[in-house]
């Protein structure tokens, strides 16, 4: 064998290890998933879904968590859309290139860096002590709120990027303002993009759990939330208990949430996708 | 009016971009203020080189050393798995892959980081490490070894996604000049595309590395609550993350030494991400004027 | 017509002695991607030790028709090929033929001067480790006489060792052609190599190309018509993906004999 055909030896063996490499983790991901819905797939029945926390594996229900789940999801959703997209435009339209906006570009990036556990700490400190939130919904989800600030400042930022300048320009000429030709014409051609980061970002919150140990949310609470000052559960933390538990009841318990959870994370960003797609057709 | 209102506009904006310098003042400020409480009682020296770490025995020890030992463990077992894998997709997907097949399985890859770490916590405990047992009747119920692996899967998008997109950006015609000399895609892949590409792919790398240090959930499920100081993969450990979930599970007073425990730990956490962020940062800023 | 671009009538005498004749040979050669035909029904022979210009309006197919020679589109998604192509009488589009040694022998100059972001040395030597030549002294010697005959060996000899970048666009280029003479091909295309200089490195280029001609067969896309005019031995006109009129550049440029390429050199389009 010559170098050369050493080399397109070598080329092949690269492009099969390659496209091994590629499928590897999406296969493994199949798998485990279809592991657990063998092990979860049996115990999801309606009561399963409205039936309150037990001590007996075969009587739970993820009620509480559920719901401790669409309040943290709602009120999350309510608290950090205005503040980041607010950020994003003003980083992307006002902003000058100055010590100051270097500053806040650096701040944003490592902010996106900081592990989701030390928004954690922060929250206990912050929203459960000295604003004496307690351990409610209300704290949680000014928590993770803070937790999804760069990502959708992020996403925004590109979205803003993404509208060609000559809609801008057209806005001007006419006698538009800033703020008129941004909230007319920028925020609308670039709200596909920004409704994309802002649905990632929220399925991130619903799949975290750490923060939401540290501040305070427990494993077992007897009923939904009623209102953002009340105690709660996610989802997660609720898997997370029944994970730590040696009974085999509990393991497909945590097999079955982990289904919900994954139905849940998987159709927000199917949607993000989607609007992604949507988006991106109509700039072109 | 017009001038008022779009003045006020301008002002309401900014200051929800000042929020986010509020938030990493914050983030220092609580750290910083519960750590100092907790290095008045306990010698800032004991908590860098003890090698025992328990606050929460009768035999109190506040070593840091195996809280790191077990973070740096897992991370390695991780990055061991991700960096090869991710590597090998992003110089598949940017070199040899059709387009059509690179734009199916990008979003379908970074569905892997989608997926709730809890989720994954759940593999590693129940499916891993089963599994593992059969061939390494050692390995302990709880061990880094599985909860590393999981957590590399896991991160092999952040690996992938980020140098491809690095990669990605080399010119085309430097290709070109490599194919037209005679060179495979192999070749001109090692020996031109990741040169030129190589600080983007370092970044990529830090912030894996960074992601798989503060990673919490899988390593509190299924590496264990055991700080010790060692580099066995098959045993329990604990991380600096599996701690301060520990501790805030269970019944802790506030403002105890044990309560502060967890900002000790938290602010050598930050310390750590930070400094690998501000590195990736760095590198990126350079990166970028590179190529513009 | 002269029998640098054969008629269908004219098959049987070309396939056979075109080895001494004939460097390159294409015959009936369509090119598509997708849906678009990019060329035509072109065939061509060119000379041994020539210099044949490729000229013609943007998107007329020359740039395309210039990198079948070394298979440069076959990464090119939903490329498509068919006709023949002979190098030295050998069908390069047969499954049989190895890419990489086909590109050793037909060695490729760029649009824009695209040195590797490594040393002069390294980018001079890189085609001979590729191969997997070790021999130091071996790949001293020939990256040596590259230099040298790309007329750079004297304005780099003492930073062999400096970043490419930081030469000048001129001599980047002459970079690139010293790389690509030192893993010694027979072929040389180039893909209007002087597009991207100014008029002093462009001069150096073309005095270069002329010299290339006692060992190299040198093909050219232009799309500067002085430039046609004033290296090149044949010139091949094309238009829309159709190969117009090839022949002697004396002719083309003085007395073509289609009306399109008159009007084209003149300046009439383009």
């Amino acid at each position: 064998m010559n170098n050369v055909q050493k080399n397109r030896l070598k080329d092949q063996l690269f492009k099969f290890w390659g496209i091994g490499c590629t499928l590897i983790g999406l296969v493994l991901l199949v798998v485990f998933i279809g592991g657990i819905l063998i092990d979860g797939l049996s115990r999801i029945d309606w009561a399963f879904i409205t039936d309150l926390p037990s001590r007996k594996a075969e009587k739970s229900g993820i009620w509480t968590p559920l719901m401790g789940s669409i309040w943290i999801l709602v009120l999350t959703a309510i608290i950090s859309f205005p503040i980041s997209v607010a950020a994003g435009v003003y980083l992307e339209e006002y902003s000058k290139k100055n010590r100051l906006s270097a500053l806040l570009e650096i701040n944003i990036s490592n902010l996106a860096g900081v592990p989701s556990i030390i928004y954690g700490l922060l929250g206990l400190e912050v929203f459960v002590r000295i604003m004496n939130l307690g351990a409610s919904v209300l704290a949680g989800a000014l928590t993770l709120s803070l937790l999804i600030l760069p990502i959708i400042i992020v996403a925004t930022r590109e979205a803003i990027k993404a509208v060609p300048s000559s809609i801008r320009d057209a806005s001007y000429a006419l006698g538009a303002s800033k703020w008129q030709t941004i909230w007319n014409q920028v925020l609308p051609a670039s709200s596909g993009g920004i409704l994309t980061g802002v649905i990632l970002a929220l399925s991130r919150a619903v799949g975290e759990t750490a923060p939401l140990i540290v501040v305070g949310a427990l494993a077992y609470v007897p009923f939904a939330p009623q209102g953002p000052l009340d105690q709660f559960s996610v989802l997660p933390i609720q898997i997370f208990n029944w994970i730590s538990r040696p009974q085999q009841g509990f393991i497909d318990n945590a097999a079955a949430a982990i289904i919900i959870l994954l139905l849940i994370t998987f159709i927000m960003n199917g949607i993000a996708v989607y609007f992604r797609n949507k988006w991106q057709k109509k700039l072109q | 009016m017009r001038k008022i209102k779009e003045f006020v506009i301008e002002k309401s904006l900014f200051s929800s971009a000042l929020i986010t310098v509020a938030v990493t003042v914050g983030i220092i400020l609580v750290l910083a203020i519960e750590a100092f409480s907790f290095f008045k009682e306990v010698s800032i020296f004991d908590f860098f080189t003890d090698t025992q770490w328990t606050p929460l025995f009768t035999k109190k020890h506040y070593g840091i050393l195996p809280l790191i030992s077990g973070t740096l463990l897992t991370t390695f077992i991780a990055i061991s798995v991700a960096l090869p894998i991710g590597l090998s997709i992003s110089i598949y997907l940017s070199e040899y892959a059709p387009r059509s097949f690179r734009k199916t399985i990008k979003p379908l890859l970074e569905l892997l980081a989608a997926v709730p770490s809890v989720v994954y916590g759940f593999f590693a405990l129940v499916v891993v490490t089963p599994y593992l047992q059969q061939f390494m009747p050692n390995l302990s119920g709880f061990n880094s070894l599985s909860a590393g692996i999981v957590m590399g899967i896991m991160i092999i998008p952040f690996v992938s996604s980020l140098s491809e997109d690095a990669l990605f950006a080399v010119p085309k015609a430097l290709r070109e000049a490599s194919y037209g000399m005679g060179a495979t895609r192999l070749q001109t892949a090692f020996k031109v595309v990741v040169p030129a590409a190589s600080s983007g792919i370092i970044v990529s790398i830090i912030l894996a590395i960074s992601r798989a240090i503060g990673e919490t959930m899988i390593v509190a499920i299924a590496a264990g609550q055991q700080p010790r100081l060692t580099f066995d993969p098959t045993v329990p450990v604990e991380t600096i993350t599996a701690y301060i979930v520990q501790v805030s599970l269970g019944d802790v007073q506030h403002g105890s030494l044990e309560y502060r425990t967890i900002f000790a730990a938290g602010i050598t956490l930050f310390a750590l991400t930070f400094l690998l962020n501000t590195i990736s940062f760095q590198i990126r800023k350079k990166f970028r004027q590179k190529y513009e | 017509m002269s029998d640098l671009m054969p008629e269908k009538i004219e098959d049987a005498k070309i396939e056979a002695p075109i080895v001494e004749k004939y460097k390159l040979h294409t015959k009936d050669v369509n090119v598509f991607y997708g849906d678009f035909q990019a060329i035509k029904d072109v065939s061509m022979n060119i000379k041994p030790r020539s210099i044949t210009a490729f000229i013609g309006p943007s998107g007329c197919g020359k740039s395309t028709f210039l990198r079948l020679f070394n298979r440069m589109n076959d990464y090119i998604e939903d490329f498509k090929m068919e006709g023949k192509i002979k190098i030295d009488d050998k069908n390069i589009y047969k499954d049989k033929i190895q890419l990489e040694q086909l590109r050793k022998e037909v060695g490729m100059v760029f649009q824009k001067p695209n040195p590797f972001p490594k040393s002069i040395f390294e980018n001079v030597a890189y085609g001979l480790k590729i191969q997997g030549i070790n021999d130091k002294k071996l790949i001293t010697d020939r990256v040596e006489k590259a230099l040298k005959q790309a007329d750079l060996w004297n304005e780099v000899k003492d930073n062999l060792n400096k970043s490419a970048l930081t030469l000048s666009g001129g001599q980047q280029q002459r970079l690139c052609i010293a790389r690509t003479l030192a893993v010694e091909p027979s072929i040389i295309l180039m893909d209007e190599p002087t597009s991207a200089l100014d008029p002093i490195s462009t001069a150096k280029i073309e005095e270069l190309i002329h010299h290339l001609k006692a060992d190299y067969t040198i093909i050219i896309v232009t799309h500067n018509m002085q430039q046609a005019a004033r290296i090149s031995d044949y010139t091949a006109f094309f238009y829309m993906g159709e190969l117009i009129e090839f022949d002697k550049t004396k002719k083309i440029f003085t007395n073509p004999e289609k009306k399109r390429t008159e009007n084209y050199i003149t300046g009439r389009f383009g």
